[in-house]
């Protein structure tokens, strides 16, 4: 079963699927806007100038309300994804999924420390709140990763599979913080993390949006150039060492782009399951398993699905919002169990 | 050239390989032979910097294998592990193109270096086909290819090292492969082949290093090394040796 589609349509196919979807993503919502005033408004917001619709409303709608919002979805969306596919490379895992370097589970720790410990210190100043979440989310993802890499490295080598393992180990201990902290909560700061914890990309804002869009672009621009190394990291580690790669600079690398992207992705909408897992998986079956091609594909296909999900989460019991992770629970779960069984047909 | 002085490895308090002095001649072809555990995979694993010598020294080009970078010693030596874990759905094509990642000879120059390879392990009608969907015989030689790819079109200079090359081949695939490694070796690389078949080892081998606990028994050409004597010493079997009514080698009968 080889890849029967051509890389560069299907790479094509997916780009104009994610301005689609942009495109969507900017005009629906608890206000619709026609899809025509979007687009004007739109360009005129790039600074074209273009007549006719009704400008105003849109226009602020669009620039300080839904386009932070999509940014902060494409961003969140293709980080995740490539994340997962350098996750899979690395553990040779077609199911391995970028929390699994503890991650996730430390960035949780790290916002749960927020959250709670916050309020324990009698509340903090409304200014810095939403920063001090951020910045502890992204420091406790780093952190916990940092640790099990130290955890799976002996003799100047890493191990995958004890990295693995201690990922597992670390996040089962920030779990337990976690749990801590939630034990320690009241009732309103309990919400506050509850919703943390399932994700949202609802009141994105340019603050909060750009040291993010920063971190995406260096990671997206930064994965493919190891392409052609993940593909030979497939082949097992000694292959690639005697294909002339420097495996162990190379596990460092992916390492650091995963705790890096998950980490600022985490901080900026919460914990969003299943991307990092579905997304390249899904992405390896239309495209094969060749990295050149699965990382654009999973970059551009990661930021649609992210983009689509955040839509039904705000439309679906509109005004009122779903926490996103709910949805790309409720896609991701039963997708991944049909994976399964058809993989065992 | 690939030479190994006074080689040792230890793991943890046992020594695995000790005494190892070889050289791997352009053009030639060197077998090593042992029972289950006598060190032969180790001792490719310390060949190729895998393993680091607790003792003695191995070097490429006299220059100390360690000291190579990753991409120039990769286009002068080749290694075939035993097994691989390769468990993704890449074309076969694609997985014998990763040798060529070593080089920068250009895709038009890579598919006809993948094509030669392939039909070199008599592979090249499986090239379109999903590596997984191969048997473990097919993958095998897909991954010779891959090896040979690499190195293509082995000339002087180069160092193939192959760690059972023919473990799940049928017996005719036994002989073409070993056929295409002896064909590469022509052309004037060196190649280090490690076999558990005396007969394919007395054939296709220029030399033979019978190793027994880590430590070379005999080291010579294939009459020299191949005698009842030594393999009843190596191997606690008894065996009578004959001549190939043919080809002269020698032919080993269990009694």
């Amino acid at each position: 079963m080889t890849a029967i589609v051509r890389p560069r349509p299907m790479l094509i196919t997916l780009g104009l699927l994610l301005l689609l979807v942009f495109w969507l993503s900017l005009a629906l919502g608890p206000v619709s806007l026609p899809l025509g005033d979007t687009l004007l408004a739109g360009l005129r917001l790039l600074g074209l100038p273009v007549e006719g619709g009704d400008s105003q409303q849109a226009q602020l709608i669009l620039g300080q309300i839904r386009l932070p919002r999509s940014l902060l979805g494409i961003a969140v969306g293709s980080v995740l994804a490539l994340s997962g596919v350098a996750m899979q490379g690395l553990f040779r895992n077609p199911l391995a999924d970028p929390g699994l370097v503890g991650v996730s589970g430390g960035a949780a720790l790290g916002a749960a420390v927020a959250i709670v410990g916050g309020s324990l210190l009698g509340g903090l100043p409304p200014a810095i709140e939403p920063y001090l979440l951020s910045v502890c989310a992204f420091a406790g993802g780093l952190i916990v990763t940092a640790m099990v890499y130290r955890f799976g490295r002996s003799d100047g080598q890493t191990n995958v599979a004890t990295m693995l393992l201690a990922g597992v180990a670390m996040t089962a201990m920030a779990g337990a913080g976690v749990g801590l902290f939630t034990y320690l909560a009241d009732d309103a700061t309990l919400r506050t993390l509850t919703f943390w914890n399932l994700g949202s990309l609802n009141g994105a804002s340019y603050p909060r949006l750009w040291p993010l869009l920063i971190v995406a672009v260096g990671v997206a621009l930064w994965l493919p150039r190891r392409a052609a190394a993940l593909n030979a990291l497939l082949l097992g580690e000694s292959e690639a060492r005697h294909l002339g790669f420097n495996v162990e600079r190379i596990k460092l690398e992916l390492v650091l782009c995963t705790a890096l992207g998950v980490g600022a992705a985490v901080a900026a909408a919460g914990l969003i399951g299943f991307i990092g897992l579905v997304v390249p998986h899904l992405m390896r079956l239309l495209v094969g398993p060749d990295h050149r091609v699965l990382l654009p594909a999973s970059l551009l296909a990661g930021a649609s699905l992210l983009l689509l999900a955040d839509l039904v989460a705000r439309l679906l019991l509109a005004p009122a919002e779903l926490p996103i992770g709910i949805v790309t629970a409720l896609i991701g779960a039963p997708f991944f169990l049909y994976l399964l069984v058809r993989g065992r047909s | 050239m690939l030479r190994a002085n006074n080689l040792m490895v230890r793991r943890g308090n046992r020594t695995v390989l000790a005494d190892i002095d070889i050289e791997l001649h352009p053009g030639q072809v060197l077998g090593v032979l042992g029972p289950n555990g006598a060190g032969k995979s180790t001792l490719l694993a310390a060949l190729c910097d895998e393993l680091p010598a607790n003792a003695g020294t191995v070097s490429l080009d006299e220059r100390a294998i360690a000291d190579w970078p990753g991409q120039e010693r990769a286009r002068r030596l080749a290694v075939l592990p035993q097994s691989s874990s390769l468990n993704f759905a890449f074309s076969v094509n694609e997985v014998v193109g990763m040798g060529r990642l070593p080089h920068a000879s250009g895709r038009v120059r890579d598919a006809q270096i993948v094509a030669q390879a392939l039909s070199a392990a008599d592979a090249l009608h499986l090239a379109g086909r999903s590596y997984l969907a191969l048997s473990g015989g097919e993958r095998q030689r897909v991954h010779l290819a891959r090896v040979l790819a690499q190195l293509w079109p082995g000339a002087e200079g180069q160092t193939l090292l192959l760690d059972e090359p023919t473990s799940m081949l049928d017996p005719l695939h036994q002989h073409t492969i070993l056929q295409a490694v002896r064909d590469f070796a022509g052309r004037g690389a060196a190649v280090l082949v490690i076999l558990h078949d005396l007969n394919l080892a007395a054939r296709y081998c220029d030399h033979l290093l019978l190793l027994q606990e880590g430590r070379p028994h005999a080291y010579g050409p294939p009459d020299e090394v191949l005698t009842a004597q030594a393999l009843e010493a190596v191997y606690g079997l008894q065996v009578l040796i004959q001549r190939h009514p043919e080809r002269g080698h020698p032919l080993i009968i269990a009694r």
